[in-house]
């Protein structure tokens, strides 16, 4: 068995004329964050359902723990997913469940467990969380960022090998952002799992990956540690990493000649 | 055009599966249950209330034509037939997708917008059976219950109109009515309509709501077209089933 | 939401419901007054049998005793061959009446039974020899405006000359006597 728990091999996805993902060729080893940056459209979370084989690759393969994503069958698919767990952008949470119900939720489906002892697991999640007081909420009472963290609660229910983040950090306060960058890292070293984030927050993401891929226009732009992305030279990477208002992806969307425009109105 | 047609397939789909899936809402049927009373339970108010009030309104007008030719004892007859047949079906069919049917879309439509079927897929729990069959064993177990509760309060209305209001004599308006509706014909008819129509109103507002394009715009859309097409369905089918069993 | 409390409010409508069917069964439908019993059965032969339908009644004294089992035709003697069920309860002596009435002016067709004076019962499978057709409603109606003309024509010949007197004999007949 290979040090790579996921590998993504010379993966091609799209539609017909619009080819999302064009030989994307990345590595996931066991036990370390890996992070998936890139702007909004570049295919990022796409990469994730591939992984999770809610959808099926153009071209190419996805490996999880060696086994071939898109050909595996109902059974197949079932004991790859136990091995994951996936926070969704925003929680994803289920609205009619209370924040108990929810963590318990992947327990009472998928384990014979018994009610007590999944009682003292859920207590035992929450805990790690910070939210073990708040397990009787409905998710509307929540504040997102404390949705956040129960949702990352009921991804690690069943103690998964991988866990994926979409967007972890989108519209949190700073505290909640700071709270779920350390529960991320902690938790990965805690458990021994695998995380994948993908995420367009530089200055938390850089924090706690071990290594970065950068996609862009369908391929893997660049990779590396965070400390040698920082200091790339890449005109791509640096506008990304530093910020910029202008560079490989432009300010102006393509528009006519300026001067020759407003000319045009004034006749 | 094609569209149309891909979307039945898909609704066809859906149903088929559904059925597939529906071992875990016996084995855990207390999923059925919750499902029984969001859309039965929470149902009953409009339905007694319209009950009562189309009961009233059919023994007022039944009797208006029917006094002109002497019969005016035949009211019990004519509402009991109306709302046993017919209206008791068809009238329970059209609230249930309007006020369970769009509760069902639209709180579908809901889940998949903010990801939580995606996040069930993702643990490896299929939302068909999560979530789908144990709807559609709700509605399809509700729906005969509110049809039945449709006719009895109606001929209640009706008979509270007739008799003390209007003064139609007590013992013939049962009487007649017990002589000529038949239970065979009349009422297991009325149930099995019931039952039909309770198939495709839930399955329509159940596909609708998994197929809902997942932003607000798409969910709102889908919930006016579950209200429109059970409706449009329900009334065909109400053509089909009566022209079957008013001519066997 | 508990499971108790859904658990209460969906039993109550569940009963509510089988409550609202029995309700419909026995108080609107007429499904206590369906035979249970065990019969047995005669036959009766009619030139015509107007509307009658399987399933309809059979009345004696305007009380239900039976149904109607099956209708077919003999294709040698070209007559209907009716095969009615009665209750075990009710015995019938052998030259029992069948006849085809009609429920109130234009309601459905069943069989009355006016029972004779003979000692012997009908027994299952013997056959009903006196019978009385349906009325068909056109036969009535022609019958009725035929009489109706020749009644005025009567009365204009009584009043010229009794010469031509030339009834029409197609009479109010008694029912069920085809004029034609």
């Amino acid at each position: 068995m290979t040090n790579n728990i996921v590998e993504i091999d010379n993966l091609s996805f799209g539609y017909k004329g619009r080819m999302l993902h064009k030989g994307i060729n990345m590595v996931f080893p066991r036990g370390k964050v890996v992070a998936i940056m890139g702007g909004s459209g570049s295919g990022k979370t796409t990469l994730l359902r591939l992984i999770g084989g809610q959808i099926k690759p153009s071209k190419g393969e996805v490996r999880v723990a060696g086994e071939v994503v898109h050909k595996q069958d109902r059974d197949g698919i079932f004991k790859l997913r136990r091995k994951m767990g996936m926070l969704f952008q925003h929680g994803a949470l289920f609205t009619d469940l209370s924040v108990f119900d929810n963590v318990a939720f992947p327990m009472r489906e998928l384990t014979d467990l018994p009610e007590s002892m999944i009682r003292d697991l859920v207590l035992m999640k929450l805990n790690a969380v910070g939210l073990r007081g708040a397990n009787q909420y409905m998710p509307a009472e929540l504040s997102g960022g404390m949705a956040r963290r129960v949702a990352l609660a009921r991804a690690v229910a069943l103690d998964p090998s991988i866990i994926m983040y979409d967007e972890p950090f989108a519209g949190l306060d700073p505290i909640s952002m700071g709270v779920v960058c350390d529960l991320i890292r902690s938790l990965n070293d805690a458990l021994g799992t695998t995380s994948i984030i993908v995420s367009h927050d530089v200055k938390e993401t850089f924090l706690i990956a071990d290594y970065v891929y950068f996609v862009a226009d369908g391929e893997v732009a660049a990779e590396g540690t965070p400390h040698d992305l920082m200091q790339s030279t890449l005109p791509f990477v640096h506008q990304f990493v530093h910020g910029e208002k202008d560079g490989p992806v432009p300010f102006h969307y393509p528009a006519a000649d300026y001067q020759s425009e407003l000319l045009q109105q004034n006749r | 055009m094609i569209e149309r047609v891909w979307r039945l397939g898909a609704g066809a789909r859906l149903f088929f599966l559904t059925i597939c899936y529906s071992g875990e809402s016996f084995r855990r049927f207390h999923l059925v249950m919750r499902e029984i009373y969001f859309t039965g339970v929470m149902s009953l108010l409009i339905i007694i209330v319209s009950a009562f009030f189309v009961g009233m309104v059919l023994a007022l007008q039944g009797y208006n034509t029917l006094q002109k030719y002497g019969s005016s004892e035949a009211i019990g007859v004519l509402v009991a037939l109306s709302l046993v047949r017919e209206l008791g079906p068809v009238v329970t069919a059209l609230l249930f997708a309007g006020r369970a049917g769009t509760a069902i879309t639209a709180e579908i439509g809901l889940m998949k917008t903010t990801e939580q079927l995606s996040a069930m897929e993702m643990m490896a729990v299929s939302p068909i059976a999560r979530v789908v069959a144990p709807r559609f064993w709700a509605g399809v177990i509700s729906m005969p219950i509110l049809a039945a509760l449709f006719s009895m309060v109606g001929i209640l209305g009706g008979y509270l109109v007739a008799v003390p209001l209007i003064g139609v004599d007590e013992g013939a308006f049962w009487s007649q009515m017990q002589a000529n509706v038949d239970f065979r014909s009349d009422i297991v008819d009325g149930v099995i309509k019931s039952f039909v129509f309770g198939v495709a109103c839930t399955m329509i507002a159940l596909f609708e709501g998994f197929d809902a394009p997942p932003t607000a715009e798409g969910v709102s859309r889908a919930t006016t077209r579950t209200v429109v097409i059970s409706s449009l369905s329900v009334l065909g089918l109400d053509f089909v089933l009566t022209s079957f069993m008013l001519a066997v | 939401m508990d499971r108790t409390t859904i658990d209460l409010w969906v039993g109550i409508f569940v009963a509510l419901g089988v409550a609202a069917l029995l309700g419909l069964a026995m108080k609107v439908g007429n499904l206590t007054s369906a035979q249970i019993g065990t019969t047995y059965s005669v036959t009766a032969d009619f030139e015509n049998v107007g509307s009658l339908k399987p399933h309809a009644p059979v009345k004696s004294a305007g009380v239900v005793v039976g149904r109607v089992d099956s209708i077919t035709f003999d294709g040698k003697s070209f007559v209907a061959v009716v095969k009615i069920n009665i209750d075990e309860r009710y015995s019938f002596p052998k030259d029992t009446f069948a006849n085809i009435y009609t429920a109130g002016l234009l309601g459905e067709q069943y069989i009355g039974l006016e029972a004779g004076g003979d000692e012997d019962t009908l027994q299952n499978g013997d056959k009903i020899v006196q019978t009385q057709d349906a009325v068909v409603l056109e036969k009535m109606i022609s019958q009725f405006l035929f009489s109706k003309a020749s009644e005025e024509d009567s009365a204009k010949e009584n009043n010229k000359a009794d010469a031509e007197a030339k009834p029409a004999d197609a009479k109010s007949t008694p029912l069920g006597d085809a004029a034609f």
